[in-house]
């Protein structure tokens, strides 16, 4: 169905062009909520909607006024960098500790692989206000809660499953010979891992990298729970403003995250390319 | 003679606040509280004269109050206590205390007289420092729930007694309520004519409670439930709702500084306290009772009222409430205390509630699930 | 151990192991460092993340707060029959009064008050009251001077309930979980309706997430479809119209959908400006059901378009081509070739999409209002919300975990975990 075949009857041509109307008003539903916060975040009224101004293109009606306010109130700022602090550690804990049991779990000798495999998929499954509550209880009574190292741990575990997920897709086709090689040229294990397997898993890395940080930089159930203020993350704001007081603050906000959002998708098409061209290199 | 006393005891009192802090080094003080506009009133009227008066101390606000209770439970469980001093209403207060989550203390011990020499036990509003008879709260202010209304939505004749809210004949639109039982129970009786003083034996029947909740059948397809105090003025002020239940500061700060065409209702009005607790196992005891000596005496009560428009807990504050800090406005007419606004206040029978909040909450969630 | 030799009747390596040996060493190394190399995120997980789930799962069952008060009458009540239709002696009377005593000393009592005031109403304030007084109660008669203080002592009932509730375990949260309740003897009942919460929160909660699957597969499969059988540069691009929801942050998305169906909002703002309602009747398409279903609709979607793609990527195109020549219709073919092979596909997105939403939290908290908010939303009010009863909510956790874990073992058998892809 990707094109119109010459010879198509007349019933066949409309069931196409309804059938591509369908799949056009689908994309317009996935992708109108992401895009539609971007102007109603330069209204100068605090309102939630289009104003008469802001249709009729008048100047007057738009302001970067809810920006100035995100980038000059303090609260804001310590939200951004507690989010960042917090997400970059979370996501080199995870990432490091992920990789190495991705390592493990792609050998063939590894036993019970797949219960393992489970359990270690399971903190992507399990519904986060059960995760957050447990979470809660226990890292207050270790004195984790309200500490920032509570927070990145409780988001490091949130993120390993991502890690070994796309690292052990990425070793699903890696060719055994090529270390095997490597040790038969002479190099020891150790030049082996960081010369041939590093090159190859690394865009599995950086992609189950970049799965934790989003993870990480999303999250506000568990930091709701096991943070307090001190840790209070974009997302908390968010959440709280929402529920509170909303105001077009969060949707400047809501605008940049769209962009970041860009820019760590361009980062993994980027890598799925060079993965592939790796790939189309190694042989078998 | 009594003034030359006030002044003395006031210098020495200085003193003390001076030697103690002078040994105390520096001391990061953890003060729970509701976050916002209530939060920015504790900073002005006590953290920031009391930091600036003890340089070796820094309070460090953590904005939980909301789920204070069930967080200092885990902590005071765990045997961990990170809370120096924590702001609750006095329902959870009276739970906390009971179930030995706080510090209790002599009133008069702790905290500072009057200016003129009355001990705090009775410069406090009656009741208020200990109530269910618990001995751990020190309340600062004076809350009341009650309604706004939007002015321009109810027509020529604006409503007057809390009957109107439930009445979509006379004014037809949503209204907002707290997704509590608590309040709303009580409502609902006084609207189908329980005199006030009787509510609770009323509600002590099943077929009080049936009562209770048929009459807010007749407007429950017209609610809209807010669970954060700040989103009745927000619904108020969108033109969602009609009338809504809401802490009478957030709706001043709605009508005075954001001057929204809203209206106030002060029939019935539910008044409830606000005020301090301390944890049981904080690390910083003496700190914690060396600022409250402070922070809940006459002046300071009432500074905070010039911030947001809570009464103060001190009969004694009372004539000091001034002016509102920004804007220049009266503030006592404001106050839910003012004899004009208290002609009719409702009173929560806490030990009643305690027994029955349980089963309430289920109904209640049982009826706003049908 | 690549060169072996024959030595006798047994392979040796070139230093003489016999090569059975050598290779199973050599397994069990590799096996070993298999094993290391899983290690750490194992242990990491069980600390950060499986002991804590547990431990506070453990709560649902857990009841040691009633034995713990009231040490005392525990051991007494054990001779009391309650069964005789009287109340107990004496001894159980002393020792209540003395545990209370107790009680009141070390501020422990409103624990055991509140704990059993979820079993029964009025308890609080019976502990309360008697807690004050109990402790100038020194000698007998202590029935006498107890009941004095609250005739409410004189309740068999009450007695029982302790008696039922000794133990270092109870099912009463689990029955509540489930709209039970213990009849005073000890049998199980319903709830009386006007009582009853959880069974229809958790038949919401499963026909909403079924609901949002559905509607995720209706909207998913087209579109899947579509960018399987597209050229792959334009399919690449229509991808990324795909990826950026999937990217973009969840409260973002939630925050849009606000915008889009609040009463004075973008799509109500719209529907007035075409003339199509009128002012005054807008819409409420928000803290409800709708706005629940339509934003997690949205959120989730990219969770059934990715698989459902992935498996319509691998069938040849040949398949369909050789359906027609052999003179089926394009519906037929479609029907009967194409679908059947995507079965996997919708299996699996059809139970991820189903396992994220039955769990979900904010999105409820945010859009849901009174019919709209799902379990999860009950749990985290339970656990630090105005009415705390950890062990009700850890019942509810249990329950909405088993669900969850049926469908990932579902998931597992179906699509095999390891075959779970991202992106």
């Amino acid at each position: 169905m990707s094109s119109l075949p010459p010879y198509a009857g007349p019933l066949e041509r409309t069931w196409f062009y309804t059938y591509r109307t369908i799949c056009a008003a689908i994309f317009v539903f996935l992708i109108v909520p992401v895009f539609v916060i971007i102007p109603l975040s330069f209204n100068e009224l605090p309102y939630f909607t289009f104003t008469p101004e802001m249709l009729s293109l008048d100047p007057a009606g738009y302001s970067t006024k809810w920006y100035v306010e995100f980038f000059t109130e303090q609260s804001w700022r310590d939200a951004v960098s507690n989010s960042f602090f917090i997400a970059i550690f979370a996501t080199l804990l995870s990432t490091s500790v992920g990789t190495v049991a991705a390592l493990g779990l792609s050998s063939p000798a590894m036993p019970f692989r797949s219960t393992v495999m489970a359990l270690l998929i399971s903190p992507m499954i399990v519904p986060l206000i059960i995760s957050a509550a447990g979470m809660f209880f226990f890292y207050t009574r270790i004195g984790l809660a309200s500490t920032h190292l509570g927070v990145i741990l409780a988001h490091a575990a949130l993120g390993t499953p991502f890690v070994v997920i796309t690292v052990t897709a990425t070793l699903v086709g890696f060719d055994q010979s090529l270390t095997r090689a490597s040790a038969s040229l002479g190099a020891n294990p150790t030049r082996t891992f960081f010369k041939v397997i590093v090159p190859l898993i690394l865009p599995g890395v950086i992609s189950g990298g970049l799965f934790a940080f989003i993870t990480s930089f999303d999250e506000v159930v568990v930091v709701l729970f096991v943070g307090s203020v001190e840790q209070r993350t974009i997302p908390w704001k968010m959440f709280s403003g929402i529920r509170e007081e909303i105001r077009p603050t969060i949707l400047a906000v809501a605008t940049l995250l769209v962009l970041i959002s860009m820019l760590l998708l361009t980062m993994l098409e980027l890598l799925r390319r060079r993965n592939e061209r790796l790939r189309g290199m190694s042989p078998g | 003679m009594k003034r030359l006393l006030g002044t003395t005891s006031l210098v020495i009192g200085a003193a003390l606040v001076m030697s103690a802090s002078a040994q105390a080094q520096a001391v990061d003080l953890t003060v729970v509280s509701w976050g916002g506009a209530y939060t920015a009133s504790q900073q002005k009227a006590y953290h920031d004269p009391y930091m600036a008066a003890n340089p070796g101390v820094k309070i460090i606000n953590d904005d939980s109050s909301a789920e204070g209770l069930a967080k200092l439970r885990a902590q005071v469980e765990a045997g961990n206590v990170t809370w120096d001093l924590v702001d609750m209403v006095a329902s959870d207060a009276i739970t906390a205390c009971e179930e030995g989550l706080v510090e209790e203390f002599d009133p008069d011990e702790l905290l500072a007289n009057a200016p003129d020499g009355t001990p705090a036990s009775k410069d406090f509003f009656p009741g208020s420092l200990t109530p269910g008879d618990t001995n751990c709260y020190i309340p600062q202010i004076v809350y009341s729930t009650t309604f706004g209304y939007r002015t321009d939505m109810v027509g020529g004749t604006p409503p007057t007694t809390i009957a109107d809210v439930f009445d979509l004949k006379k004014y037809p639109g949503k209204r907002s309520l707290e997704k509590k039982p608590i309040g709303n129970l009580e409502w609902a009786l006084i609207a189908d004519g329980v005199p006030g003083e009787k509510v609770y034996e009323v509600l002590a029947t099943p077929e009080g409670v049936d009562r209770a909740f048929a009459k807010l059948d007749t407007i429950k397809d017209q609610v809209v439930w807010w669970t954060k105090g700040a989103q009745p003025p927000q619904l108020l002020a969108d033109g969602e709702v009609v009338m809504a239940s809401a802490y009478n500061g957030r709706l001043f700060s709605a009508i005075a500084e954001k001057k929204q065409p809203i209206g106030m209702l002060w029939d019935w009005q539910v008044f409830d306290l606000d005020g301090w607790v301390i944890p049981k196992g904080t690390k910083n005891l003496a700190a914690v009772k060396t600022y409250l000596k402070f922070a809940t005496d006459t002046q300071r009560l009432a500074d905070q009222a010039k911030f947001i428009s809570y009464g103060p807990a001190r009969q004694s504050s009372a004539p000091l409430v001034g002016k509102h800090a920004d804007l220049g406005i009266d503030m006592k007419p404001h106050m839910p205390t003012d004899p004009n606004n208290a002609k009719t206040t409702l009173n929560f029978d806490y030990v009643w509630w305690a027994d029955n909040r349980a089963e309430m909450d289920e109904r209640f969630n049982s009826w706003l699930a049908k | 151990m690549a060169q072996a030799e024959m030595t006798g009747d047994m392979m040796r390596t070139a230093d003489g192991v016999p090569l059975k040996l050598a290779l199973e060493r050599a397994l069990f190394r590799s096996r070993l460092r298999a094993v290391m190399l899983v290690a750490p995120l194992f242990f990491f997980l069980l600390i950060t993340f499986v002991l804590p789930i547990f431990d506070m799962l453990f709560r649902s069952v857990e009841n040691n707060i009633v034995a713990d008060i009231l040490p005392r009458t525990v051991v007494a009540i054990e001779a009391w029959d309650e069964t005789s239709g009287e109340l107990p002696g004496e001894a159980v009377f002393e020792a209540i009064v003395k545990d209370m005593a107790d009680g009141k000393r070390d501020k422990t009592l409103g624990r055991v008050a509140r704990r059993l005031n979820f079993e029964k109403s009025g308890m609080a304030s019976l502990f309360r009251k008697s807690g004050r007084k109990a402790p100038k109660i020194t000698e007998a008669p202590y029935r006498e001077q107890l009941l004095k203080i609250d005739k409410r002592w004189s309740d068999i009932d009450l007695w029982k309930l302790i008696k039922r509730e000794k133990g270092a375990f109870t099912k009463s949260h689990f029955l509540a979980a489930a709209d039970m309740q213990y009849t005073p003897d000890g049998s199980i009942e319903m709830r009386p309706e006007n009582r009853q919460i959880y069974t229809n929160l958790f038949g919401r909660t499963l026909w909403l997430s079924g609901l949002i699957t559905v509607l995720c597969l209706l909207l998913a499969y087209p579109v899947a479809y579509l960018l399987a059988t597209l050229p792959l540069r334009t399919s690449n691009l229509l991808m990324v119209l795909v990826l950026l929801p999937f990217w973009t942050s969840l409260l973002v998305r939630t925050t849009s959908w606000i915008a889009l169906l609040q009463t004075q909002g973008v799509i109500n703002d719209l529907l007035v400006g075409i003339g199509l309602i009128d002012d005054d009747s807008r819409l409420q398409m928000i803290h409800n059901q709708f706005g629940t279903v339509v934003a997690m609709t949205h959120i989730l979607l990219p969770f059934m378009i990715l698989p459902l793609y992935s498996v319509m990527k691998t069938i040849p195109p040949s398949y369909m081509r050789a359906a027609r020549s052999l003179g089926a219709t394009p519906f037929t073919a479609f029907v009967k070739i194409y679908m059947p092979n995507t079965v996997a596909g919708v299996g699996a997105g059809s139970i991820l999409v189903f396992i994220l939403a039955i769990g979900y939290y904010i999105t409820p908290a945010l859009v849901g209002g009174r019919t709209g908010s799902l379990i999860s939303n009950f749990i985290a009010s339970f656990i630090s919300g105005s009415t705390q009863n950890w062990g009700l909510a850890a019942a509810l956790g249990v329950m909405l975990l088993a669900i969850v874990l049926v469908l990932y073992f579902l998931y597992d058998k179906i699509v095999g975990i390891n075959n779970m892809k991202l992106g």
